[in-house]
């Protein structure tokens, strides 16, 4: 393939008797921004140490731009990496610290000058330059991190967390930071993260993770509309989904999911395969895909509850109610409150919802 | 009187603003802490007895190092000097005899200075980079070698000195000082290896993952990356070695010739040496002479031992 970047095939890895990833294939378009989503232990930043030639693989091949990088040093796989805990040298200046891989390869100093200052240009820290890293807050640390990946002219930019160090003010203004890069450099990112907010708004991509094996690979809003298992559905969304372990019903010409007692009636819902009478399954509900007292569209059933917490977030409203016999959470917009014990008609967009075997946890 | 009915007259009109002063007019601030409590007795006592106890035979060895003989045998050991002399101390550096030899410790200092600076370079330099590639560079065989090092460090000495003594024989350096110091060398590398592993092992690993992405090797990560990191270690290893090798005794006698004996050897020689009268206050001046060089070393970097230690020797 022409336009592939980085290509990752049958890759395994184990420690002794733990396999940490096993036969994994990956392959990420050049220019595209693929985030590794997973928590932790889920061999994601196992997969990017991999890839960046940190860790040596038990099986497997890796390719970068078509090139065979398997046993490749890291500094020959054109890779920059940037690491959560920032890693600058303590004992270097800014400066030092942009150019130390330049010396190492001994780049001519005109040529070194010349990255520096446009690496510290685009991140805006030329006023730091001779500074100490710990001299530093902790967004203009990580800005320094990137700018010694981004001096190297790489072809890959690897991100381990970058951002969990910082606090939430921070991390969100360097995400539009690291996504404004991406957009002027175009360059192939992979960016493993445990934070979905992440996850969604940068990725072109993204993987979803568990105990080594990649659950999913989709553009975010799929991600998100459309999970391909219960894993990832419960994994992606905060709070997350709401689920409803039943059984399928076909009656009258409408399909029901029937769960402790309430039937929930699913004949709007776009399945892939012909929904079978008596099939165990589970109905996965977003927060905002529930209605509070207006119809929904298509929605043929409504439901009586009963509110039990509200908690106010500002811009949304949160609900918590009781149907079914278990707690679910609902998100309405800010302004419409409803105090604890007010009773509710409830309705669903099943257009939006997702349906999933019970015990192949798939997508139907 | 006149004041104070003045105050309540007050007081009544502003009911609420006196309750409000009371307030202010409370315990604010520092607490009072008294300097004579029982409690600070207790423990300044403690401390002051212990600190006399050790400080005891210093003063002792001070005072009779700078009396005369005359004077030292009216039996006064606690006495100050009445009349002070330097004498013994010029004796102990420059003339004091052992054996046939009448140049006293000078020639010992000598050579300790030339034992201790090689042995403690050689085996911090080697030390620090097993540690460097123990803790970064996990070889094939890492485990094993460490484990090997490390019970190395409890065998008794006793067992290895014949076997050395025949190793160096062999290769030809028994009795010189270059085979002492590749001794010493060997001994310190166990414990110096453990402290430096575990120091470098303290460092965080994406600094190295970062400096190997640089493309920075083996040495470049040594010398650029690792060792501006770790002078605190450095210098506790330096501290350990000088102090370690500069009071060897055992060493210094099973593997020299009496030429090449350690200060140390050479300070038990002279106040063990059973001809004439017994000078004390020459002993002592050599003792301390002897004991001056660990001392100073401790006083100049003790904060940075400290420190050190701290860093390096508590994670496993």
């Amino acid at each position: 393939m022409q336009n592939v970047s980085v290509s990752v095939k049958d890759l395994s890895l184990s420690f002794g008797a733990v396999t940490v990833l096993d036969t994994l294939n990956l392959d990420i378009k050049d220019g595209e921004f693929l985030v590794l989503l997973g928590s932790s232990g889920c061999g994601k930043s196992t997969l990017l140490n991999c890839i960046a030639g940190l860790l040596d693989v038990s099986d497997g091949q890796i390719f970068i731009k078509n090139k065979n990088v398997t046993w490749e040093e890291p500094k020959d796989r054109g890779i920059g990496m940037v690491f959560q805990s920032y890693a600058l040298y303590p004992q270097m200046s800014v400066e030092k610290n942009l150019s130390f891989g330049l010396q190492v390869a001994k780049v001519p100093k005109e040529e070194i000058d010349k990255r520096v200052r446009r690496a510290s240009e685009i991140l805006q820290i030329q006023p730091l330059l001779k500074r100490k890293p710990s001299e530093l807050s902790g967004g203009q640390r990580q800005r320094v991190a990137i700018g010694r990946a981004l001096v190297r002219d790489v072809d890959v930019f690897l991100f381990d967390e970058p951002l969990s160090n910082l606090d939430a003010k921070l991390r969100s203004e360097l995400r539009v930071e690291i996504k404004r890069l991406h957009q002027s450099l175009k360059n192939t990112m992979i960016y493993v993260t445990h934070d979905q907010i992440e996850a969604l708004t940068l990725a072109d991509r993204i993987a979803v993770m568990k105990s080594g094996v990649i659950q999913q690979l989709a553009d975010p809003m799929t991600i998100y509309n459309a999970p391909e298992n219960l894993f990832v559905a419960g994994f992606i969304g905060s709070p997350s989904m709401n689920f409803f372990r039943g059984e399928l019903q076909l009656r009258d010409q409408r399909a029901y999911v029937h769960a402790n007692g309430v039937d929930f009636d699913v004949s709007a819902y776009p399945s892939r395969a012909p929904l079978v009478h008596g099939q165990k399954v589970v109905l996965g509900l977003r927060p905002e895909h529930v209605r509070v007292d207006e119809a929904a569209s298509g929605a043929a059933a409504s439901h009586r509850a009963v509110v039990d917490i509200e908690e106010p977030m500002g811009a949304d409203n949160l609900l918590w109610l009781k149907l079914a016999g278990q707690s679910m959470s609902v998100r309405i917009a800010g302004q419409r409150r409803y105090a604890p014990g007010t009773a509710v008609t409830l309705s669903f967009d099943m257009a939006v919802a997702s349906i999933f075997d019970a015990t192949s946890e798939n997508r139907l | 009187m006149s004041d104070i009915v003045a105050f309540n007259s007050v007081a009544d009109e502003a009911a609420p603003q006196a309750q409000a002063d009371r307030v202010i007019a409370g315990p604010r601030g520092r607490k009072p802490r008294r300097a004579l409590s029982g409690r600070n007795i207790m423990i300044y006592g403690t401390l002051i007895v212990v600190a006399l106890y050790y400080l005891l035979p210093l003063y002792v060895m001070v005072m009779t190092s700078l009396k005369g003989m005359p004077e030292i045998r009216l039996g006064n050991i606690f006495a100050p000097p009445v009349e002070i002399t330097f004498e013994p101390w010029a004796k102990a550096w420059a003339s004091a005899c052992t054996g046939l030899n009448c140049d006293g410790l000078s020639r010992g200092f000598w050579n300790s200075v030339r034992i201790t600076v090689p042995s403690t370079i050689v085996s911090i330099a080697i030390a620090s980079v097993n540690g460097y590639a123990l803790a970064n560079w996990r070889f094939k065989g890492a485990e094993l070698f460490f484990t090997i090092l490390i019970v190395g460090a409890f065998i008794p000495y006793q067992v290895m000195i014949y076997p050395i003594v025949i190793v160096l024989r062999e290769m030809g350096i028994y009795g010189t000082l270059t085979g002492l110091i590749i001794v010493h060398t060997i001994f310190g590398m166990p414990i110096l290896t453990l402290l430096f592993r575990n120091y470098f092992a303290g460092l965080p690993e994406e600094l190295f993952k970062a400096a190997r992405v640089d493309g920075a090797g083996f040495w470049t990560i040594y010398f650029r990356i690792m060792l501006p990191m770790s002078l605190p270690i450095f210098v506790v290893a330096m501290i350990l070695q000088v102090t370690g090798i500069w009071n060897d005794f055992l060493f210094g006698v099973v593997f020299t010739r009496p030429e090449y004996y350690p200060m140390t050897v050479q300070l038990n020689n002279i106040v063990n040496s059973v001809q004439g009268v017994k000078e004390y206050n020459v002993n002592m001046a050599a003792t301390i002479l002897t004991g001056a060089v660990p001392l100073f070393v401790y006083f100049v970097s003790g904060r940075l031992f400290v420190r050190g230690i701290a860093a390096g020797a508590v994670k496993g």
